[in-house]
């Protein structure tokens, strides 16, 4: 569209040899910043946060992974090393507030980093989607592309368990004016993609399923159009689920920037 | 008042029992680590209340939440009538409370009635469930043998205690009616009473009323002996249980602080305070027994009631790998059994090699039978944990198996350096690459890439 704002990725290094400070820290992650995948997950983000004004930052190369799948795998000296690296690099900048598309990211830097010396107000960009669709600054388009798909969305361990996060995403949901499916485990009861505890970095236990393919099978009981994920990691699995069920041409895994970008033509 | 004088003997052994066994059972949770638990006791009581005495995770699965209630429900009230019986055995009395209570105590008496009579039916569908149905959390491989029978032991136990109680108050009632003092007038008794032994006579009616009451306090009795042994003690320790529980983020696993030190001196940030190098022993890291886990985890493991909603739930589990986090706490507590069994014997083939010499007594502090966690639980178990944090959830009491699958691991990678070869690589681009994956682009490329098309 011809009146899209001119896309702005500023790093925090820009913004310091200005003078100025953003608004808030995008925490791209390393899903985020090299997973092919998730990579368009980054950038649909960037593109609404360009769209509605906000005057944010990326870390660039100064950012490191925040060390959760070091620290779940049990290596804590890999852990603190990344951690207080981050950490410092942080404070040096004075962050104040991060907002994040991975759960993983988010539930460290909230929960974990505080003990290490790292404060900050750490969102996830589902909450950022739903206050900015509160606030009005996000207009969905009524009979969007959206309109009367089914959408079954899939609750990330980190952000709906761990943290307590279900309602933001649905909320956000909700305003696509498509038709939201529940699967048999939601919220509190979800089941894991199987990513999760630095599992994503080996191959499964022997057993009688991969736990993508038990969780994408529950998915398309509900027969959706539309698989909503909040995680880059959930991304893989279930993609990667729909995929070995040869679904691929059927349903889409979108993450829920990218259904905002969709139905608004960013 | 031979019977007064059985009846106090008996009240002295199942004292002496109980004070020994349940005294032997928090020596072994002190087995743990110490770990101060403390402060937020208003947010503290509030879950016990909310989740220990009102139940309320049990509800999560309704047709079991509300059987369990039951039982639960007359257990506690009967707690009342028990009392009468002890004064009532101990005084020679016959239901001592019923004078100075009049009509209250016949609603109360009414009120248990009425519950162990729904605790009965509940009884009936748990057994016909955990025999019958074939619910596939009763039948993993870590339920069979004691486990499976300690689960039906309760129930048969349940089974003989209302069995007791409308003995008891059955024939009592129509021994109160015989003797022209009317009906007590309680809820169930009153009617059943009559149906079933209307027309006996007098002195079987009186057999059989002991028999009721000494049954009622005899099964009683041996429950709260048999607690020890038996998977059933989340009855008591569910609520130190959920008092002590996490209460910080789920999220938040417990930080390292002598790592954190040591990396922050690497790094720079902190003075190096050479207090690694004056350490006589090498710090340990994680846990591979029971003395490297928190007396927190241990009474987790004595609590556990192996319902399985836990494995249930397990993503792992639930794809048929090996991991349950059932299992999990069930070997926590029977390792800790099995060094306190070496302690009650103070079996000195179990003291440490480096401190055999002149040892007169096994005690924690010089323990080593060679064996540990790790003959229970394998790294397979270990490795398939997705730290979802469903088990947490799950659990009706509070229990939190992912703690220490996660110390487990830390001891697997930080002290034996094994675990998954797959996650070599992940750790090592972590610390060379700040990513995990080594890829050899600049981390921004992606947004370089967005402003240059």
């Amino acid at each position: 569209m011809s009146d899209l704002k001119q896309l702005k990725i500023d790093t925090m290094a820009d913004f310091s040899a200005r003078g100025e400070e953003p608004e808030i820290l995008f925490w791209v992650g390393c899903a985020g910043s090299f997973d092919a995948r998730a990579q368009k997950v980054s950038l649909a983000f960037v593109k609404i946060l360009n769209e509605v004004g906000i005057n944010f930052a990326i870390l660039g190369n100064e950012e490191s992974c925040t060390g959760d799948p070091a620290r779940r795998a049990g290596n804590e000296f890999v852990f603190q090393m990344t951690a207080l690296q981050n950490i410092e690099t942080l404070n040096m900048y004075k962050v104040k507030k991060i907002v994040t598309a991975c759960p993983h990211c988010f539930n460290t830097i909230k929960n974990e980093y505080p003990a290490l010396g790292g404060n900050y107000e750490v969102i996830h960009h589902t909450q950022m989607l739903q206050d900015l669709i509160d606030q009005g600054r996000i207009k969905l388009k009524e009979g969007g592309v959206f309109k009367g798909k089914r959408i079954t969305y899939h609750d990330s361990c980190y952000l709906g368990r761990v943290n307590g996060v279900y309602e933001a995403p649905r909320k956000v949901l909700e305003q696509l004016d498509a038709q939201l499916v529940e699967m048999k485990r939601c919220k509190t009861n979800g089941l894991c993609c199987g990513a999760g505890g630095a599992q994503m970095f080996k191959e499964d236990e022997s057993g009688d399923k991969r736990i993508n393919i038990e969780r994408i099978e529950e998915a398309m009981d509900v027969k959706p159009d539309i698989v909503a994920v909040n995680c880059p990691f959930c991304l893989t699995m279930m993609s990667d689920g729909v995929k070995a069920k040869e679904k691929q041409d059927d349903v889409m895994v979108l993450d829920l920037a990218e259904l905002i970008v969709q139905n608004n033509v960013l | 008042m031979l019977s007064q004088i059985a009846f106090a003997s008996l009240l002295l052994i199942v004292g002496y029992i109980v004070f020994t066994k349940y005294g032997r059972i928090r020596r072994n949770i002190l087995l743990g680590k110490d770990e101060e638990i403390s402060g937020n006791t208003g947010e503290r009581l509030k879950n016990v209340a909310l989740i220990a005495l009102g139940q309320k995770k049990m509800f999560k699965r309704i047709i079991p939440g509300v059987l369990h209630f039951f039982i639960y429900a007359a257990f506690m009230i009967t707690q009342i009538e028990l009392i009468e019986i002890i004064i009532d055995g101990l005084f020679g009395q016959h239901r001592v409370f019923r004078s100075s209570l009049g009509g209250f105590y016949t609603f109360i008496i009414s009120f248990i009635e009425i519950l162990s009579l729904l605790a009965l039916i509940a009884t009936f569908i748990f057994l016909a469930r955990r025999n019958l149905l074939k619910l596939p959390r009763f039948h993993m491989d870590e339920m069979t043998g004691w486990p499976k029978l300690d689960g039906n032991l309760i129930l048969i136990g349940e089974l003989i205690l209302v069995v007791c109680i409308f003995t008891m108050n059955g024939a009592d009632e129509v021994l109160h009616r015989m003797q022209g003092a009317g009906s007590y007038g309680f809820a169930v008794s009153s009617g059943l009473g009559p149906a079933i032994f209307g027309g006996m006579s007098e002195g079987t009616l009186q057999i059989l009323e002991r028999i009721g009451w000494w049954g009622h306090i005899m099964t009683v009795f041996a429950f709260l002996a048999y607690l020890p042994f038996s998977k059933h003690l989340h009855i008591l320790l569910a609520f130190p249980n959920v008092y002590f529980k996490k209460l910080t983020s789920r999220g938040e696993m417990t930080n390292m602080p002598s790592i954190m030190n040591e990396v922050k001196s690497m790094m720079g940030l902190i003075e190096d305070t050479g207090a690694q190098d004056s350490m006589e022993e090498l710090p340990k890291f994680g846990a591979n027994d029971i003395f490297d886990l928190s007396w927190k985890n241990v009474l987790d493991a004595y609590t556990c009631t192996e319902c399985g909603r836990c494995s249930s739930v397990c993503p792992a589990n639930i794809t048929g790998k090996k991991l349950s986090p059932r299992k999990i706490m069930m070997d926590v507590r029977d390792r800790a059994e099995e060094i306190g069994t070496h302690l009650d014997k103070n079996n000195l083939e179990c003291v440490k090699a480096d401190k055999k010499e002149g040892a007169t007594k096994l005690t924690k502090e010089n323990f080593d039978d060679g064996k540990s966690l790790f003959d229970y639980i394998t790294n397979e178990e270990l490795h398939a944990c997705t730290t979802c944090n469903a088990c947490v959830e799950a659990c009706p009491v509070t229990i939190d198996p992912l703690d220490i699958i996660l110390q487990l691991r830390r001891h697997e990678i930080l002290d034996l350096a094994a675990g998954p070869a797959e996650w070599t690589p992940m750790f090592t681009a972590i610390e060379n690459n700040g990513a995990v994956w080594q890829i050899a682009d600049d981390r921004d490329k992606w947004a370089k890439d967005a402003l240059n098309s």
